[in-house]
Parts: C-alpha cells; structure tokens; sequence
C-alpha cells in the first residue's frame, strides 16, 4: 500500500468515526426518505473506509493482472443478476437475492463493496428502489456486512476442512441472510418501539424479513455453488490468479 | 464428468422448486415487496402513517410514481446486462478450454 493510499484511508476511516459515533450507534434495501438524515449519514460516512479499501483491492488485483477484469466483470455482473430477481417466498411477499458471496469469496470483501455500491446506485436511481438518501445504509448493510459474513464463513469452512461446494454455499447463504439482519437493526435504530426500544423493533423487523429471506438465502447458496463449479472447469487459470485456487 | 452433471441438475430442481413451491402453496398471495412489508411495521410502530422526507429522483423527475411495466422493464435490463456479461465470458472460457484440449490432443 502506498503513502497516498494510507492517508485517504486514514482521512476516510477518521471521518466514519466522527460521523459515525455521534448519533449514538448507528431490505434489503431501505426505502427512499425513511431514514433520518443524520442515520443517512451515519451510514454513509461508516461505508467510507470500507469503500477506498474496496477501490485499493480492486486496483491491486487489476496492476498484478489485467486479465483478473474479467473474473471482477463475472462477480459484479452476478450481482447485478441476482439482486434484480424478485422471488415470491413462503411468507407471500417477494424479495430479492444480494448475490454478493461470490463476489467476496473470489476477491474479498472489501471488493464487493465497490461492485454492491454500483448496483444500488443502479436501483437507487432508475427503479426508485433503495434509495439516495438511504445509499450509506443499504451499501452497508449488502456491500459491507453481508460480504464480510460471508468471507468469513467460508475462511471458517477452509479451516474446519468443510469442502468447497459446502462452504461456498454456506458463505452465500448465510451472507445474504446477514444482509437482512443488518437491515433490520438499521431500522431499528431509526425507529426504536415505544415499549422495549431498539430490541423490540429489531425482532419486529426481522420478522418480517427473515422468513421471506431464508428459502431466497438457499437459492442463493445454490446458485454460488453451481457458478464456482462452473468457473472452476472452465476459468482455472483465472481462479488460480486471483488466488481462489491454490497451486500445489 | 456425469456425477457433476448429475449434481448441476440436482441443485438446479432444488432451485426452481424453491421458487416455484410458495407461488403454488400459497394460491391468492399478493407477494409484494418486503420492503414494502418494512415501510407498514415503521408505520405500525410510529403509530399512523409514516412520510418518507424525500421522494425518490426518478418519481420527482417524471412527476409520480414509476409505472409498473417500466419498472419491470428497468428490471430486466438490469438482468440483461448482467446475463449477457456472465454468458459472454462464460461462452469464452468453454470455447478456450475445447480449444485447448484439441491442442493438446495434436501435439500429443
């Protein structure tokens, strides 16, 4: 990492700490205009450091290989893919997948953050889906905390010596099904109930979520297993660049 | 090869019965958003109808709300786009790899 690399992301990792900490703490996507502004920016200025280290991973992995671009096209086109599809669950409300396991298996998941971000500026502006104003809490919660779950599931898996396709599936499932949980509680925060503050909310809000989002997590899962194994016939070289794959 | 192929198709049933069960379990569900499912428990906790502080650009831009068939229409250029990315290079890496088999087969 260089000098000037160091200093933005210290200058932005300050700013997300002084914005961040003054509201007290802190869908998928949360609606347009139903965050306070102050949480809008709370959440905004947190996403920061995670985004300039997402925009340095990327450049790195591009300057050690130009051809890496097309695995990055494949992760961020997966994302694009899967967050677009809206899928009737059990509870009889629809949602949509985050696709962004893949994503953060491949390249980690500060990556990803960079790829959601995209995408929900995407939806934020031309489907009135999302939001502007909710941009910084939404790429938190799919761009940032989901990834990050999932990268760490799945270097968990690696350890415990799960196979892949177990703890490819494992990563996207459970990261989705995260995305959700941070979502909630970011309403919470906004909106604590009456009786029994942010918790009560929170269980309010996941409620609501969850079981729509679970059998949508599997599908996700599913579909990260089946594009891994996909790429890992026919891409090994790539793989074995980016580092997905280890020589022997 | 085969167990591959046989597991691809496995999980690809799973997938679509996944999807496909609740459409049929569940018959007269409206499936809305669940966001619009969150937007109702923040108006059941605020207590009374909840006023978003800002409109989002498009609905201000074509002055209300996004009709569904353009919504729809955004979406699926939305799948297009990444669907064509994944088959284009996709569709390179099947043809590269035959390629190189039959190099190899040759100098062989």
């Amino acid at each position: 990492m260089s000098k000037k690399q160091k200093a933005i992301l210290t200058i932005s990792a300050i700013i997300a700490l002084a914005f961040g900490i003054v509201p007290g703490a802190g869908a998928m996507h949360i609606m347009e205009g139903y965050l306070p502004p102050t949480y809008c920016i709370a959440w905004g200025a947190i996403c920061l450091p995670f985004l300039a280290m997402g925009w340095f991973s990327i450049k790195k992995t591009l300057d050690k290989n130009k051809k890496s671009i097309t695995m990055l096209a494949i992760a961020g086109a997966y994302v694009f893919v899967l967050s677009s599809l809206k899928i009737p669950s059990v509870t009889g409300s629809c949602s949509h997948m985050t696709g962004t396991g893949l994503g953060a298996i491949l390249f980690g998941a500060s990556s990803v953050s960079i790829l959601g971000l995209i995408v929900l500026i995407f939806q934020a502006i031309l489907l009135a889906h999302g939001g502007l104003t909710t941009l910084g809490a939404n790429t938190f919660s799919m761009a940032v905390a989901g990834p990050f779950v999932a990268i760490c599931i799945y270097k968990l898996c690696q350890k415990l010596k799960v196979s892949k396709a177990v703890s490819v599936f494992l990563a996207a499932a459970i990261g989705d099904l995260f995305t959700y949980c941070v979502t909630s509680m970011q309403l919470a925060l906004a909106y604590p109930s009456a009786e029994g503050g942010v918790m009560a909310s929170a269980i309010k809000f996941l409620a609501v979520f969850a079981p729509t989002q679970l059998p949508l997590a599997i599908v996700e899962g599913i579909l990260t297993v089946l594009i891994i194994m996909g790429l890992e016939t026919y891409a090994k070289s790539e793989l074995t660049e980016i580092g997905f794959i280890k020589v022997v | 090869m085969k167990a591959t192929k046989k597991k691809v198709a496995v999980l690809l049933i799973i997938t679509i019965l996944i999807i496909l069960v609740p459409l049929f379990a569940l018959k007269g569900a409206e499936f809305g958003g669940s966001d619009d499912a969150g937007s109702q428990v923040v108006s059941q906790i605020k207590g009374g109808e909840y006023e978003p502080w800002f409109t989002p650009v498009m609905e201000s831009w074509i002055g209300g709300e996004l009709p569904g068939e353009i919504e729809s229409l955004i979406f699926c250029v939305q799948t297009g786009i990444g669907v064509g990315v994944i088959a284009f290079f996709m569709g390179r890496f099947v043809e590269r790899k035959a390629q190189d088999e039959k190099k190899k087969g040759i100098t062989r």
